[in-house]
């Protein structure tokens, strides 16, 4: 890991992490509204975590008089409440003292932003968390999103009721868990109706004002917004905390020596408290040597747990590669300058640490100026092996064995014409030879084999009397037994020399492999993306067929991602990989649960939940090397689906809300749109008749004026509703057909100069333009539209309606002397229903979106920009040069 | 037609202002008021009709909600402050929560847009008639069957008392007294109810029991009408 050099954690960081690792940990339950479920969700996880054992107690908790909540309290300690206040007014608060002398692991405290009596020692309840937590407790919460201080003016815009409690925005930062309580508008509502929230007829109430669809979906949104922010907040933080981005730092620098044992745990934190006393950046690092090869699946299991428990903890981690601890050890603390070694020791008998040595002593006696602090390790519970060597070697096969026994017939023929000049005792090289390269390229026990089948083939062949065992020359007595010491030594270091270039290939193949998954993850932008690049990067490092489920809701899982297009889970599978994704454990082929099955199920963790599985199916079952890189791919793409996950929920309720809104603008627009012309048509018609022979001529006059010209502007807008329909149901076709631009220009001049009255519009046609291929109707109707929008936003000066040439083909435009189009706005106002803010016109906001809808039906482009001139806005329909007839 | 200025001498005619952006309601509403021999002044924004209020004593004004520079209820304040016209705002038919608002404001009624001449000059009526009302002493309402006395606060249906609660007393006393009005919630909830800050619900509850014992229908009722989402009004049944 040669980049690590560069990586240094930043102390700021590690302060911070420090600081929230004595203190509590203080857990969220965010809900969008009251009534989601917060108070149910919190007492149902503090129900497990009860009946795991943990000491958890209750401060406070409000049912609101919901049965389903006020039933999960029933077992649960609940601190009684301590009456605040002078005499006469008794108030009820939580017994903060009470709480902090109980000291449970877990205290719940409902509602958060609650206020306290006056009298309290903390006036805000939020304050009382704090000390709880400064105290070495754990606390879960709850809290609504109307609650959090910089969001208070937001949700009284949407709700138009303000809320007086309000919670620091600092502390839902500090909190070490989210947990969104998520519940949809509608499925709210339903409980509103059910009477689960409030009693009957406050619930109608709260259904017309606060709880009204609209008002949820944006407060729902504004909810997953402020949780998808802490997660982003915390992965930064965890980030810097693993140095990057990070500054040097100079000075301090530690560094930690992991192994596979429980022990190695307890030094990873004796080190994290060590950093963060001097400030420092901390190392943890693990040496791998031929005799990691060997370790059990458990010892991997735990060495892998060691070093992600050192990452969590923002240590920089890395695995080095070498074939004795100490050296490989001390040579990159002098690489890194670390100022500081800190190493466990285990406990081990005189004897054992005199016959094979002791890291720990060989560290000391090396080290040189840096210091090595030696932690006692008391809590080696697992039962080590005797005799480290014979832990695990590489399987002995039939065919290796063969092939041992082939070198030795290679070595004897070779030997055999060289007997003629050299002496008999010099023969033992060529068969020496043999061994170190049956232990090179097969291994320990080949080199073994090779290296006794060698000794008793030089004794039959070689040695006087030839063709027997028996040895007659006491010389070659020796020759032998020096040769089979040789042997012995030679297979053992080639052996070992080629676990490591093994292990090297493989360590390098994995972070290969891990680094171009990383790449794929972090472009993934859905769920089904970042699923499908795990599954093909599984599928090809391992030559398995892979599938990875995504989790929905709390326990389906669904098929995300496959290596192969056809892949099909069975029903069976399917529970297989739902009790992986519940329990958090492997099952199928070669786990400890369904070990029958032919899928192996991986789950796929986060810090905080399962966010899907990993399944993978080949003929033979992985080995436990495979199965722990599967694991760190796994790791990763956990992260991936996670994120992916909180942004798809945004995006749809994103969606949902844009959806709502057009209807909103849509309903507002219909109900101006029509009404304000009927109210004219009705209040004219009716004032006539009321007062008919009251009313002097011209009013009388005006007042059929009036009914005129609001029908004409109704009959204006229904035949755009029924265009933004047509187009919007694709039954317009267009007939196109060559048309002489300026012919088209009169037509529409003419027709607008009825709307117009008194303003003026000319016309401003390019001499020998060509025919344009277009829609007669359409292309009328296109910019008729673009002069009544013009009339309507241009309060006074000629409207300009011309076509001229454009780059390839030819550019139709309206041109007004108004206030121009605000910077930003000039695609927007082509949407439906998008009136320019701050004109206080009231158009329809319907005939620029028609304008679109019909130039592209013809294959033109419209566009809006302000005029270079003078003020006043530009709009232009360019029809490209394949529209040339 | 035009009771309102019976009880005024001859020659003081009554001067209304007209705040609508769309010409062709400023039009009709003009010829109606015209017609009524009311004094007419315009505006299409807020802007406008302060200007026009600053140098004019208005005795009614017709308020748009909708404005361009804003919500006409925002000109309720300053009218009040120049003189003391009757409002009435004109809204859209939904758009309870302006209307509350108005109301709240100080608007004494509300139109919801299309309406017709006789619904606008009636609320014109009961509007400028509650302005004289309020001048005078507490009335008595008669009409025929339910008999009202607000100074001495008896009340009869048919001859014989209906044994009212003081809440529901006070209830029709405050509807009565402003006849032909609408009430808000919390108009209503505020006066009639020594500021107790007592529930819509509740409200409701007391309305349904007053019906039963004023109404002649209780389930149709005549006197006590509803406004959907704003409140409610007291009209005169006549024999």
């Amino acid at each position: 890991m040669p980049e690590s050099a560069e990586r240094r954690p930043s102390p700021d960081a590690l302060l911070e992490q420090a600081k929230a690792e004595s203190r509590g940990k203080l857990k969220i339950y965010l809900g969008a509204a009251p009534g989601v479920g917060k108070t149910f969700e919190m007492l149902s996880d503090s129900r497990k975590r009860r009946l795991e054992g943990a000491d958890v107690v209750a401060g406070v908790i409000e049912t609101h008089g919901r049965s389903e909540t006020a039933a999960l309290i029933e077992g649960l300690e609940i601190v009684p409440k301590r009456q605040v206040g002078t005499a006469g007014r008794a108030l009820v608060e939580m017994d903060l003292d009470a709480l902090l002398a109980r000291k449970p692991e877990i205290a719940l405290v409902d509602e958060l932003a609650h206020t306290n009596v006056e009298g309290s020692r903390h006036p805000k309840r939020w304050m009382d968390v704090d000390e709880l937590l400064a105290a070495g407790i754990d606390v879960w919460s709850t809290l609504n999103v109307q609650h959090i201080e910089s969001l208070n003016d937001v949700v009284a815009r949407i709700t138009r009721v303000r809320v007086r409690e309000t919670v620091p925005d600092a502390v839902l930062e500090r909190a070490d868990e989210i947990e969104l309580i998520d519940l949809t508008p509608d499925e709210l509502i339903e409980r509103l109706k059910q009477g689960k929230v409030y009693a009957p007829d406050q619930a109608q109430r709260a259904l017309r004002h606060y709880f009204a669809p609209g008002n949820l979906s944006a407060l729902r949104e504004l909810a997953m917004r402020r949780a998808a922010d802490t997660i982003d907040e915390q992965v930064r933080g965890h980030r810097k905390a693993q140095g990057e981005d990070a500054p040097w730092a100079a000075g301090e620098r530690l560094l930690v020596c992991i192994d596979e044992r429980e022990a190695s745990a307890e030094v990873v934190r004796h080190a994290k408290r060590q950093a963060d006393r001097s400030k420092a950046p901390w190392m943890a690092v693990h040496v791998e040597t031929a005799r990691s090869a060997r370790l059990t699946e458990p010892e991997r299991m735990r060495l892998s747990e060691n070093l992600r428990l050192a990452e969590r903890l923002g240590a920089e981690t890395a695995t080095l590669p070498g074939d004795a601890v100490a050296e490989t050890l001390l040579a990159y603390a002098r690489d890194q300058n670390v100022t500081q070694i800190i190493v466990g020791k285990a406990k081990r008998s005189i004897v054992f640490e005199a016959i094979f040595g002791s890291v720990v002593r060989q560290l000391i006696d090396r080290s040189g100026s840096i210091p090595v602090e030696v932690i006692p390790e008391t809590s080696e519970r697992s039962a080590k092996a005797l005799f480290p060597l014979s832990a695990a070697w590489p399987a002995l096969t039939s065919r290796g064995v063969a092939e041992a026994l082939a070198m030795t017939i290679v070595a004897t023929l070779v030997a055999w014409p060289l007997d003629v000049w050299l002496g008999v005792s010099n023969l033992t090289l060529v068969y020496l030879a043999s061994v170190l390269v049956s232990a090179l390229t097969r291994g320990l026990w080949a080199g073994l084999i090779t290296g006794i089948a060698s000794a008793l083939a030089f004794n039959w062949f070689y040695t006087e009397p030839r063709y027997t065992f028996t040895v007659a020359d006491p010389d070659n007595v020796l020759a032998i037994l020096a040769f089979s010491g040789a042997a012995f030594v030679v297979s053992i270091l080639a052996g070992r020399a080629r676990q490591q270039t093994l292990a090297a290939r493989t360590e390098a193949k994995t972070s290969r492999e891990l680094f171009g998954l990383s790449r794929q993850l972090t472009s993934a932008k859905s769920e089904d993306e970042a699923a499908e690049s795990l599954a093909r990067y599984v599928a090809r490092a391992f030559d398995v067929e892979c599938v990875v489920l995504a989790r929905v809701g709390f326990s389906d899982l669904r098929l995300a991602g496959a290596s192969a297009e056809k892949l099909e889970l069975s029903e069976a599978d399917m529970a297989a990989a739902r009790w992986t994704s519940e329990k958090g454990e492997p099952t199928g082929r070669g786990a400890d649960t369904l070990p029958g099955a032919r899928w192996l199920f991986l789950p796929l963790r986060t810090s905080r939940l399962v966010a899907g599985v990993v399944g993978v199916a080949r003929a033979n079952p992985l080995s436990p090397g495979e199965r722990r890189r599967l694991a760190a791919m796994g790791d990763q793409t956990a992260t991936a689906l996670e994120r992916a996950h909180v942004a798809q929920a945004l995006e749809e309720s994103r969606i949902e809300t844009e959806a709502e809104r057009l209807r909103g603008t849509m309903l507002a627009s219909l109900s101006h749109d029509l009404r304000t012309p009927i109210a004219g048509i009705l209040g004219a018609a009716s004032s006539l008749r009321a007062y008919g022979d009251r009313h002097d001529p011209p009013t009388r006059d005006g007042l059929l004026a009036s009914i005129e010209d609001e029908a004409a502007r109704m009959q204006r807008y229904v035949e755009k509703l029924l265009d933004m329909t047509r187009l919007d149901a694709g039954s317009i076709e267009a007939h196109l057909e060559p048309l002489d631009p300026s012919d088209v220009l009169a037509a529409v001049a003419s027709r607008a100069g009825a709307l117009a009255e008194d303003r003026k519009i000319r016309l401003d046609v390019e001499a020998d333009l060509p025919m344009v291929r277009a829609d007669a109707a359409l292309l009328d109707q296109a910019l008729f539209n673009l002069v009544e929008n013009a009339l309507a936003h241009a309060a006074s000066g000629e409207i300009v309606v011309g076509a001229t040439r454009s780059r390839s083909g030819v550019a139709f435009t309206v041109a007004d002397e108004g206030q121009g189009i605000a910077p930003g706005d000039e695609v927007r106002i082509f949407e439906r229903f998008a009136r320019a803010a701050s004109s206080g016109v009231n158009g329809t906001g319907l005939g620029l979106a028609i304008v679109r809808g019909f130039a592209s039906l013809m294959g033109a482009q419209v566009s809006a920009r302000n005029r270079n001139d003078r003020s006043g806005a530009v709009f232009t329909i360019a029809f490209p040069a394949e529209s040339l007839a | 037609m035009s009771d309102h200025s019976e009880r005024r001498s001859p020659g003081q005619r009554l001067r209304a202002l007209i705040v609508d952006d769309e010409a062709a309601i400023r039009r009709f509403l003009r010829s109606v008021l015209v017609a009524e021999a009311f004094d007419v002044e315009e505006a299409s924004d807020i802007a406008g009709a302060l200007k026009l209020a600053a140098g004019l004593r208005f005795d009614l004004a017709v308020l748009d909600l909708g404005l361009p520079d804003g919500n006409g209820a925002d000109l309720i304040a300053p009218m009040r402050a120049a003189g003391a016209p009757a409002v009435i705002v004109l809204s859209a038919l939904d758009d309870e929560p302006r209307k509350v608002a108005a109301l709240d404001a100080g608007a004494d009624d509300f139109v919801s847009k299309p309406f017709g001449v006789a619904e606008f000059m009636a609320r014109v009526r009961a509007a400028l008639r509650h302005r004289v009302q309020m001048q005078g002493g507490p009335p008595v309402y008669n009409d025929g069957r339910l008999s009202v006395d607000l100074a001495r606060r008896i009340v009869t249906v048919a001859g014989v008392d209906p044994r009212l609660t003081p809440r529901e007393y006070s209830l029709l006393h405050e509807l009565i007294l402003h006849e032909g009005k609408v009430l808000t919630h919390r108009h209503l909830l505020t006066r009639a109810w020594d500021g107790s800050d007592a529930d819509v619900q509740a409200l409701r509850v007391h309305i349904r029991h007053l019906r039963q014992k004023i109404e002649p229908r209780p389930d149709q009722p005549s006197h006590v009408l509803t406004e959907p989402g704003v409140g409610y009004r007291f009209v005169r049944t006549e024999e």
